[in-house]
């Protein structure tokens, strides 16, 4: 890697970031290929791949929960920190700053959403056809839920991709 | 560029590509009369941008990838923004709306602008037609040259860190050698420096010792710029606002950093609130006397910089205490954080003066002040030596 990158240069297999540790930063990628990967009894399960420009490892900015899962390099990757420290004192200043991340989280809500959807088409019996009337519960309506536009869809299906 | 802005931005989505930086800084090497001392944060890792702006140095047009300002001009270029390059000659008043004068008599008029024409420029050293409550800011000159080393010399003499020097010369604040590409960069911040102040500092055996050989090279170029110390009266008017080293900007660091900040601030004012001084004075002002407040605290730490310089004793004492600090690879101590903080502009003032006034700041800066002259007396050394 050159003279110019930023960040730190790690090595394939190596750990970025360890499930179950205490974090107080979060990452972005800057060059590379991760892998997220969650530590179950019965074995790891990768969650989902990262390439350059996503973010991870936020959630430790705003709780403190520890790690979720275990991130690692898919051959050399470099990658850039970013302190929770100076992070929070940031927004304090300039509350938009969170908008790139909560645009991250809220993307990555919508994949989870749809991934358990397909998850639990697989795995449950169909549920019985409700008429035209009943499909929407009273809490979806006064919420707007089920509405989803093309556009939406469309943004979803981008967002699958990029962010872990 | 400070280790904070190239979070900030990577954090919004904007990453320094390799084309843009020319080195990537993870560590930085203390200068002084009794002693050098690398400091690296625990991490390791290169979050300090090192970058030319404009067309770089002199003869480097063929070999410079990409500048800094013109990657961003490119950046705002692709969100639709419409850049014309074009020298502004007049900021006047036309009907109800702000006037600009460009490119040899070519005139606009805008809803907003934003003036962020820094402190080198003739435009508004005489003040503002279009706003006369607006005075330029205060200024001192600086040096900043550069040397052409190439990329295997700088490797070997300066590898991956900047180099601070706080030295006892008339005049000198500090001053730094910084690596990008084949380079280095030598700036000089003090008291209207002049060819005095560079060539005493040029010749200070800590200086010279940076540089292959010993030898310092020819420069590439230099200029004398200057650098904003005091704010102006009233960075707003209607439909006007001064962003950057024109406006209000950090004191000696990271003032990269501090234009975005205040860009940013009077964006969100313009964004949510309107563009009238009014909406300025309730949403911008805040910030400027926030930068304001925190500029009044720096002169507070550069005082103490200052002892440092002109006081062996203290230095043998600051020498030690980062010197022990650093060998301890797990830890990011007391003065190891303050020092970093205050040369790479990191974090503002206000916190690096709270955390020098801690009692374990206090106590270890004590105690290594007595340990270090004892052991300088007995002919014991710290840090890389003199
Ligand atoms: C020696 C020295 C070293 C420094 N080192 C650092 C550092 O390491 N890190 C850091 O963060 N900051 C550093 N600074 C401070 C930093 O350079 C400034 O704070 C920063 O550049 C301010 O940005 P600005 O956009 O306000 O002004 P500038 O960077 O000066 O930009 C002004 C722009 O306006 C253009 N312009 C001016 N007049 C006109 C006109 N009439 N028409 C059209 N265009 C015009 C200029 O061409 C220029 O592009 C240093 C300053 C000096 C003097």
């Amino acid at each position: 890697m050159t003279e110019g990158a930023l960040g730190k240069t790690y090595s394939s297999g190596e750990l970025i970031v360890r499930q179950g540790d205490e974090g107080n930063c979060m990452y972005v990628v800057q060059a590379g290929e991760l892998e997220v990967v969650r530590e179950e009894h019965d074995g790891n399960v990768r969650v989902a791949l990262m390439n350059a420009g996503d973010i991870f490892g936020e959630m430790s900015i705003f709780e403190r929960e520890l790690r979720s899962a275990t991130v690692r390099a898919l051959g050399e990757a470099r990658v850039l920190s970013v302190d929770k420290k100076t992070f929070l004192r940031r927004i304090q200043e300039d509350p938009p700053l969170a908008f790139n991340l909560v645009k991250i989280m809220s993307h990555r809500i919508r994949r989870l959403t749809e991934d358990l959807a397909t998850l639990k088409a697989k795995t449950s019996p169909p549920a019985p056809r409700a008429n035209g009337q009943e499909r929407r519960s009273g809490r979806d309506r006064r919420h707007g839920g089920g509405r989803r536009s093309g556009v939406d869809r469309r943004a979803s299906a981008a967002g699958r991709g990029r962010n872990a | 560029m400070s280790e904070s802005l190239v979070q900030l931005l990577a954090s919004e989505g904007i990453n320094l590509p390799t084309e843009v930086v020319e080195r990537g800084i993870e560590a930085y090497m203390l200068h002084m009369d009794v002693g050098s001392v690398r400091i690296r944060t625990p991490s390791e890792e290169k979050r300090i941008a090192g970058v030319f702006r404009g067309n770089g140095p002199r003869g480097s047009e063929r070999s410079l990838r990409v500048g800094f300002d013109r990657y961003l001009l490119e950046l705002a270029a692709s969100s639709r923004v419409r850049v014309i390059r074009s020298l502004v000659t007049r900021v006047g008043w036309h009907e109800d709306r702000p006037e600009i004068e460009h490119g040899g008599g070519r005139r606009a008029s805008y809803d907003l602008v934003a003036l962020a024409a820094g402190v080198n420029s003739q435009l508004l050293q005489n003040g503002c037609e279009a706003a006369p409550a607006y005075t330029f800011p205060g200024t001192l000159t600086s040096f900043i040259s550069e040397f052409h080393l190439g990329q295997a010399a700088i490797q070997a003499s300066l590898g991956d860190a900047m180099h601070i020097f706080l030295l006892d010369l008339p005049r000198l604040e500090f001053a730094a050698l910084i690596p990008k590409g084949d380079y280095v960069t030598l700036c000089v911040l003090g008291h209207d420096v002049d060819e005095t102040v560079v060539d005493a500092l040029l010749a200070a055996p800590e200086v010279r010792r940076c540089f292959p050989g010993g030898k310092v090279p020819q420069m590439a170029c230099h200029c004398f710029p200057r650098l904003n110390v005091r704010p102006p009266a009233q960075p707003y008017a209607d439909r006007l606002v001064w962003i950057g080293d024109c406006g209000v900007a950090r004191l000696y660091k990271d003032g990269i950093g501090s234009a975005y900040r205040m860009a940013k601030a009077a964006a969100r004012t313009v964004a949510f609130h309107g563009v009238s001084a009014k909406d300025f004075e309730a949403h911008y002002l805040p910030t400027c006397r926030t930068m304001n407040w925190d500029n009044t605290l720096a002169r507070l730490v550069f005082m103490s910089t200052t002892l440092i310089q002109k006081l062996r004793p203290l230095r043998r004492g600051v020498l030690r205490m980062t010197s022990t600090e650093q060998a301890n690879r797990e830890k990011f101590d007391h003065m190891s954080s303050v020092l970093w903080d205050v040369f790479t502009g990191s974090a503002p003032y206000r916190d690096v003066l709270v955390r020098s006034c801690h009692p374990g700041f206090i106590a270890s800066l004590t105690w290594n002040l007595v340990a270090g002259n004892a052991g300088a007396l007995a002919g014991k050394r710290y840090g890389d030596g003199p």
